[in-house]
């Protein structure tokens, strides 16, 4: 009889998020998409680049909440997520660059970042095609006993599509232990929500459902880090899957070839005013947490750690042509 | 040797592999309670409960995605979707994800899922539900796929497919459950990408696969009462397809006609035959001919059915024309 394997559970994060933590992260992964952005327009990065600017509270407070071996299962505009969650930032800024150094080695790109040693099972760049897979994921553990649960970030795009309705019927129906987590940013690609979704409430659908569903402001690192701490104890204890829906906004373009004609500058600047780094930032200095010299320390860090990333990116190898049919097919390995 | 329905030999894999490795497990629509659509798993649900055979809502998409999530947490999950033309709601999943995923991930991860669904026509079903779509997920890279033909072979191909690393499609053909031969108790395998020479001859190659390899066997026996002696060459696996084994009996043989009951236009047997002629263009004698079903959906009246698809006095007349003077 073929036996499953298992491994020990990885421990709960504390209740209270450590500021300072949350704050690097959001500054790591501000500096690194500015750095991409810059090295796009170098010619360093081509196809399709999503920026994660503006929305680092939700990646940033989701991620640090949830166990470090708690399954993550992105979008493409999945940069964020996968900073959060500890990759590289060296083998990351390879991949966008499409070299051997990559997380990927060069075969996935920016949408299709993976490193299943951190559970961070992939950036998917087919809106709501992700989402049984996070099901999948979450049956998995279910079927094998084990404490571990998916975390599934989506866009508000997706709720339009079947796979949505299916994966949320699905995880319902078996009490699957899948956290769904929507970035609503009111955007798909240029198109407002309201021009397309009958009910715009994100989590009144999943609500549909009989799944327990909230909305956090996702431009609130702290509020994220509470709401999915809590949540994915729910999850964890058996209670079916849980929606959150992050109200959220990203300040740059859908994607670098974006002019923006669809929306108004006055509505970017409100929300910029929300900018989840700032208001942490402002946050701390109130509770004499931080001050000027620190702060400018720690965007120091984010700096170095984002320049290094260019130059470890810069330095290494395309990917040899001789590879281009490894990895199609994989061979059984005691066969 | 104990004589099986094709339907059993599936089975039978299936009982081993749920009996032999806790990682497996069932999901589909109808598997469970129904027993499924074409009785393959009846009794099941009775035998190793809803942990291990599932009934699922009707939504193919995220049954296949599901199947792919846990196959990609370390199980071995099976998925059957009824039949091949549901699994046009999946193709997302199939497509997307589940062939590429190894490649995607630079070989971190892999989808070791299979996938059950029955093709074919020729039962009156009507258009929507006659598909014989394996080309197209033939044409995938990243996934196999699989078309047995006999009871031996779906049973031998299915616990292979159990034992593959990658998403395996295995097409199983609506008017073969019921078609009986000699099985095998045991957990024998039979290899992928190996052909099998149902019958062999000098004269001209007829090629098939699933259904209609019976057809082209049928062809060959009333070939032979002419004195024309064709070697039947039994595929039984699409991708990886056994070019050395059919570039060999062409050899011999130096005629082909491959037969099939996919569409011909952009179907598999032009893939065949532009292999041959790519590879083995001096050892022919005559075009590579196919004998495939008809540029129409699928009618149901019996008469146009039966006019859709390839018969025996298709397949012969082809193959006499190719043949030539020589018999
Ligand atoms: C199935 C599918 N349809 C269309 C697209 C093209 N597309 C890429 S991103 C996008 C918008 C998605 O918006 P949303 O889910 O809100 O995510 P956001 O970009 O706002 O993060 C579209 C339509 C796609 N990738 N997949
Ligand atoms: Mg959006």
């Amino acid at each position: 009889m073929a036996r499953m394997t298992e491994t020990p559970p990885a421990a709960r994060p504390p209740s209270q998020p450590d500021r300072r933590s949350l704050l690097r992260t959001m500054l790591l992964i501000r500096r690194f998409e500015e750095k991409a952005a810059e090295m796009y327009a170098k010619g360093k990065i081509h196809g399709f680049l999503h920026l994660y600017i503006g929305q680092e509270a939700v990646a940033t407070g989701a991620v640090a909440a949830a166990r470090p071996d708690d399954y993550i299962v992105s979008h493409y505009r999945e940069h964020g997520h996968a900073l959060a969650r500890g990759l590289d930032p060296g083998a990351v800024m390879a991949e966008l660059f499409g070299r051997s150094g990559g997380v990927s080695g060069g075969r996935g790109g920016a949408m299709h970042l993976f490193d299943a040693s951190k559970s961070f099972m992939g950036g998917y760049a087919i809106v709501a095609g992700h989402m049984p897979l996070a099901c999948g994921l979450g049956l998995a553990e279910q079927y094998k006993g084990t404490q571990r649960i998916a975390l599934n970030f989506i866009g508000d795009g997706a709720v339009n599509e079947g796979e949505f309705h299916e994966s949320l019927n699905l995880a319902a129906v078996w009490k699957l232990p899948v956290l769904f987590i929507c970035e609503n940013n009111f955007y798909g690609m240029g198109t407002d929500v309201r021009r397309v979704s009958a009910v715009i409430e994100v989590y009144k659908r999943a609500e549909a459902y009989g799944i327990h569903a909230e909305q956090v402001d996702g431009m609130d690192v702290e509020a994220m880090y509470e709401a999915t701490h809590r949540l994915a104890e729910r999850v964890r204890r058996g209670e079916g899957p849980v929606f959150l829906e992050a109200i959220c906004y990203r300040f740059r373009g859908h994607s670098m070839s974006d002019p923006e004609f669809y929306r108004h500058k006055d509505e970017v600047q409100r929300w910029r005013v929300l900018d989840p780094i700032e208001q942490l930032r402002a946050r701390m200095f109130d509770a004499g947490e931080l001050d000027d010299a620190r702060f400018a320390e720690l965007q120091h860090e984010a700096d170095a750690i984002a320049g290094e990333a260019v130059r470890f990116a810069d330095a290494s190898p395309p990917p040899e042509i001789s590879t281009l049919h490894d990895f199609v097919y994989k061979e059984r390995s005691d066969a | 040797m104990p004589e099986i329905t094709y339907r059993e030999a599936i089975r039978q894999a299936l009982r081993y592999q749920l009996q032999n490795d806790e990682r497996v497990f069932l999901m589909g629509e109808d598997i469970g309670a129904y027993g499924g659509s074409y009785a393959v798993t009846k009794g099941f649900l009775d035998e190793f409960g809803e942990h291990r055979v599932k009934d699922t809502p009707i939504a193919e998409s995220v049954v296949v995605g599901a199947g792919i999530g846990a196959a990609m947490a370390g199980l071995k999950p099976m998925v059957e979707l009824m039949t091949i033309n549901f699994s046009l709601l999946a193709i997302d999943q199939i497509v997307n994800n589940a062939s590429k995923l190894y490649y995607m991930s630079n070989g971190q991860i892999n989808v070791p899922l299979v996938i059950r669904m029955a093709g074919g026509a020729g039962s009156q079903l009507g258009a929507q539900h006659s598909h014989s779509l394996e080309s197209w997920y033939a044409h995938v890279p990243g996934i196999k796929v699989v078309v047995p033909s006999t009871p031996y072979d779906a049973k031998g191909l299915l616990m292979t497919a159990f034992d593959d690393e990658n998403t395996v499609i295995f097409i199983e053909h609506t008017a073969l459950y019921a078609s009986k031969g000699e099985v095998p108790e045991d957990g024998y395998r039979v290899p992928f990408g190996k052909l099998q020479v149902f019958r062999p001859g000098a004269d001209v190659t007829l090629i098939g696969y699933s259904g209609s390899l019976h057809q082209a066997f049928r062809a060959a026996e009333r070939m032979a009462q002419e004195g024309i002696e064709a070697e039947v060459l039994n595929l039984r696996t699409l991708r990886p397809l056994d070019v050395d084994g059919i570039l060999a009996s062409v050899r011999k043989t130096h005629r082909a006609v491959v037969i099939e009951d996919d569409w011909k236009f952009g179907g598999f047997a032009g893939e065949i035959a532009a292999i041959i002629q790519e590879q083995a263009f001096d050892d022919l004698d005559a075009p590579v001919m196919r004998c495939s079903g008809s540029d129409v959906p699928m009618p149901y009246a019996a008469a146009l059915e039966q006019a859709a698809l390839p018969q025996e006095d298709g397949i012969i007349s082809l193959a006499k024309r190719i043949v030539g003077g020589r018999a």
